[in-house]
């Protein structure tokens, strides 16, 4: 293919795309040139598919059918990022976002909204959507994507994910078009290394120095790898990425082939991830069946292929050296360094590895220059990051934003707070390695070095928001049993160490810990932050060591009160029933497994605490709220 | 090792062998044949490691240790119900350690055993990124969220009868 025919395929379909990217009466007047009346968008993520969308396509198509329906398109797409209010449905040119769809509904929205004539159906509709005098807001202008600036996942839930030529027609391969016609191998390092993208995997290396170093590198052979091993906990951008836009990382993986000097790359993927991983493979024939990948890419003379490799199951394989391992079939330990993968990589190569939000930054930089991304965000920290939004708030999903955006607003105007009125506690960021940021650091701009600043770290981009339910204590240990299950052993600083620090907070959880197991905690977690060989070792202690920073209390409540006062650790509760609030209805008393609780009906029980063994059954059947744990 | 008496039929042989004779020579193959005898088999017993390794030309030693390095590669058979509850932050915030608890006082059986007819195994995972309904929990590649402990009656309930 040559870049006219890559242009062509662009405008074809340029219409189609720009129905859905601009502003409803251009995007009705659009339409018309399309052939389509109205396009239907059903997400294909993990998120929506989980909660059964493809059976809602089905049912789009059979209504379609029923009806005579033939002019409304139906687009299965990647990711919208509003995970929590899946099957998510989006009609244009209205720009109308049906949530939470079931078949049901998608068969009556077929009926009332997408026939000749049809009107939207405001009850189907996500409620923050319907302003309060009945007319519909465009999904684009509630607070969740308002404030969002969306570079990376700009295509995802745009585009139909298996669709080269959809991709084309949004923009994708047009950098590599310039970057082959218009531009030397220096002038593309030059321009990532003055756009200031640094590596968004979780150390924040910058991405053209790397590439520098990659391209200076001697060596017969070089490779580009993507790193798609996505292990931290509650982070799913890569994988939104991989599933909503698989193109715009292979692009980049080309253009870095070209300024580097590689002919071949490797994508090494979670094997979890299986729709990330059918979508990768189809994308990768599309793109060799167009020659965008292969022999003599679009006339240059520049060839470039990449295969994909499955991981399997170890989040030590998210560091660099341990990666390359795995690709090479071995197991995944993880090497001291130097030498750098950017002079011994892949098979003992100059590999240049990032990740894949990195991937999918570079071809907007190519083709909008570094000027326009380094003045986005803050000064040291250029650009957007995509943040995985979970735990304890109301709009669970992926959200980009500039850096230095502040905690408060990623948690309140986009997240839409906590639910049920609950009182935020902290924010976790930075997964198994990073740590949290209570209620006082709210305003804080999320960037790569404020968040170090304080004790955590920006990791992947994983966000999980706590409330006053959770216990600081019990999360460490949590994260410490993961960082445990997960070293690889080699290294004796992670492998004991890890280990060691979870038995001390096992102690203190179960009420058996003593006061100079704070000491310890703090003298062990310092050698395996000097020693351990990986990062997975030396960022380990992070989750307790901030912690105790930030809750110190609840430690020492733990150790000296022997209490747990966000009651979670069991061995530190005991159950009581309020007297007040017990009507005497012997739900509890029936199923209490342990026959602990006695009382009289319409008189208030009581739980032998001798007999408890706190399981939380009555808690569960209690109508009245009336059992408590203290 | 599995105690299963290993019942490969010759069709997943000579899968296998094929398998095998496509990756043969390249560089790293090892991973990708352990995967696609994981998909034929279901698990990866001793006689299927041998095959490989002979196949491959590489010790046993380093298709065992690369076969036991990685959670996802089973040296035991599963259940013809596979059951694995997320265990990854956004779920156990939300409490999906209950929900595995109540998995296993059901079945009578512990996280990554399989109950003795064979027909359930459990196994707790990382995150399978469906954070937007968690707690979940996956059957047979089916993805059950927004859990809660009394939800796992009624769900197996369907596996146990069907």
């Amino acid at each position: 293919m040559t870049c006219e025919e890559l242009k062509k395929i662009a405008a074809e379909r340029a219409d189609i795309i720009n129905v859905r990217r601009i502003v409803r009466e251009q995007a009705e007047r659009l339409a018309e040139n399309t052939g389509y009346r109205k396009q239907v968008l059903v997400c294909g993520g993990t998120g929506c598919t989980s909660s059964r969308s493809l059976k809602v396509i089905e049912q789009l198509e059979q209504s379609f059918k029923e009806l005579g329906i033939d002019d409304v398109l139906i687009v299965k797409t990647g990711c919208f990022g509003l995970c929590a209010l899946g099957p998510i449905m989006i009609v244009y040119p209205e720009g109308a976002f049906y949530s939470q769809m079931t078949p049901e509904h998608a068969k009556t929205v077929a009926e009332r909204h997408l026939v000749k004539g049809g009107e939207i159906v405001k009850e189907l509709l996500y409620a923050d959507t319907v302003h309060k005098d009945g007319s519909v807001i465009p999904f684009a202008e509630i607070p969740f994507y308002k404030h969002q600036m969306r570079i990376a996942l700009r295509n995802c839930g745009v585009i139909a994910a298996e669709s080269i030529e959809e991709a084309i027609a949004a923009g994708d391969y047009t950098a590599l078009s310039k970057v082959l016609g218009e531009m030397s191998p220096d002038e593309v390092i030059a321009e990532i290394k003055a756009s200031g993208l640094r590596g968004r995997g979780g150390a924040g290396f910058p991405t053209g120095l790397k590439w520098q170093f990659t391209k200076d590198a001697q060596g017969d052979k070089k490779y580009v790898c993507c790193n798609a091993d996505e292990g931290d906990p509650g982070a799913f951008m890569d994988r939104s990425i991989l599933e909503g836009d698989p193109h715009t990382v292979l692009e980049a993986m080309t253009i870095a082939g070209y300024a580097v000097g590689a002919q071949e790359g490797f994508i090494y993927v979670r094997a979890e991830y299986p729709i990330a991983v059918e979508r990768l493979n189809i994308a990768i024939a599309q793109a060799r069946k167009l020659g965008l990948l292969g022999d003599n890419i679009l006339g240059s003379g520049f060839s470039f292929d990449i295969q994909v490799r499955l991981g399997a199951g170890a989040f030590v394989c998210g560091e660099e050296t341990a990666l390359m391992a795995s690709i090479e079939g071995k197991r995944g330990e993880p090497r001291p360094r130097p030498p750098f993968s950017a002079q011994c990589g892949i098979f003992k190569k100059p590999t240049v590895l990032n990740n894949v939000e990195t991937w999918a930054s570079i071809s907007p930089i190519i083709l909008n220059g570094a000027k326009w991304f380094s003045s986005i965000g803050t000064e040291k920290s250029a650009g957007t990051k995509v943040f995985a939004l979970g735990g304890k708030i109301h709009n669970v999903g992926l959200v980009e934003v500039p850096m230095g955006t502040p905690l408060k607003t990623i948690v309140y105007d986009i997240g839409g707070g906590l639910p049920d009125g609950k009182r935020f506690k902290a924010a976790q960021t930075g997964g198994p390695s990073g740590g949290c940021i209570p209620a006082t650091h709210l305003s804080v701009g999320m960037d790569f070095d404020n968040l170090t600043a304080i004790g955590s770290m920006m990791g992947s981009g994983g966000l999980i928001v706590m409330d006053e339910d959770t216990c600081m204590v019990d999360i460490a240990k949590f994260y410490l049993e993961f960082t445990a299950d997960e070293s690889c052993g080699k290294c004796a600083p992670c492998r004991i160490g890890t280990k060691r620090l979870l038995d001390i907070l096992k102690k203190i959880t179960e009420g058996k810990g003593e006061p100079e197991d704070l000491d310890k905690i703090t003298e062990l977690a310092e050698h395996m932050k000097s020693s351990s060989l990986c990062a997975l070792g030396q960022s380990a202690p992070n989750p307790i060591l901030s912690t105790m920073k930030h809750f110190g209390d609840e430690y020492i409540k733990h150790v000296y009160a022997k209490k747990c006062p966000a009651g979670v650790c069991k061995s530190l509760l005991n159950y009581y029933i309020n007297p007040d609030k017990c009507r005497g209805c012997t739900l509890c008393k029936r199923n209490c497994p342990a026959n602990a609780i006695s009382g009289a009906v319409k008189s208030a029980h009581s739980i032998d605490l001798a007999k408890c063994i706190k399981c939380g059954q009555c808690i569960e059947h209690c109508k009245f709220n009336a059992i408590e744990k203290k | 090792m599995s105690k299963v008496i290993f019942e490969g039929t010759e069709e997943q042989r000579e899968k296998l062998l094929s398998c095998i004779q496509a990756h043969r020579g390249e560089p790293g193959a090892l991973m990708p044949v352990l995967h696609e005898a994981q998909n034929i088999y279901g698990y990866l017993p001793s006689e299927v490691q041998t095959a490989i390794a002979e196949g491959l030309d590489v010790p046993l030693a380093e298709v065992y240790g690369v076969a036991t390095f990685y959670s996802q590669f089973s040296l035991a058979p599963k259940g013809k119900h596979a059951i694995s509850v997320c265990l990854g932050t956004a779920c156990y915030v939300k409490g999906s350690d209950k929900v595995l608890e109540a998995i296993e006082k059901e079945l009578g059986i512990s996280c990554g055993e399989c109950t003795p007819d064979k027909k359930f195994s459990i196994d707790s995972c990382r995150c399978v990124g469906a954070c937007g309904l968690a707690p979940v929990m996956i059957i047979d590649g089916e993805v059950y969220g927004k859990l809660s402990a009394g939800d796992v009656a009624g769900i197996l309930d369907k596996y146990i009868k069907g």
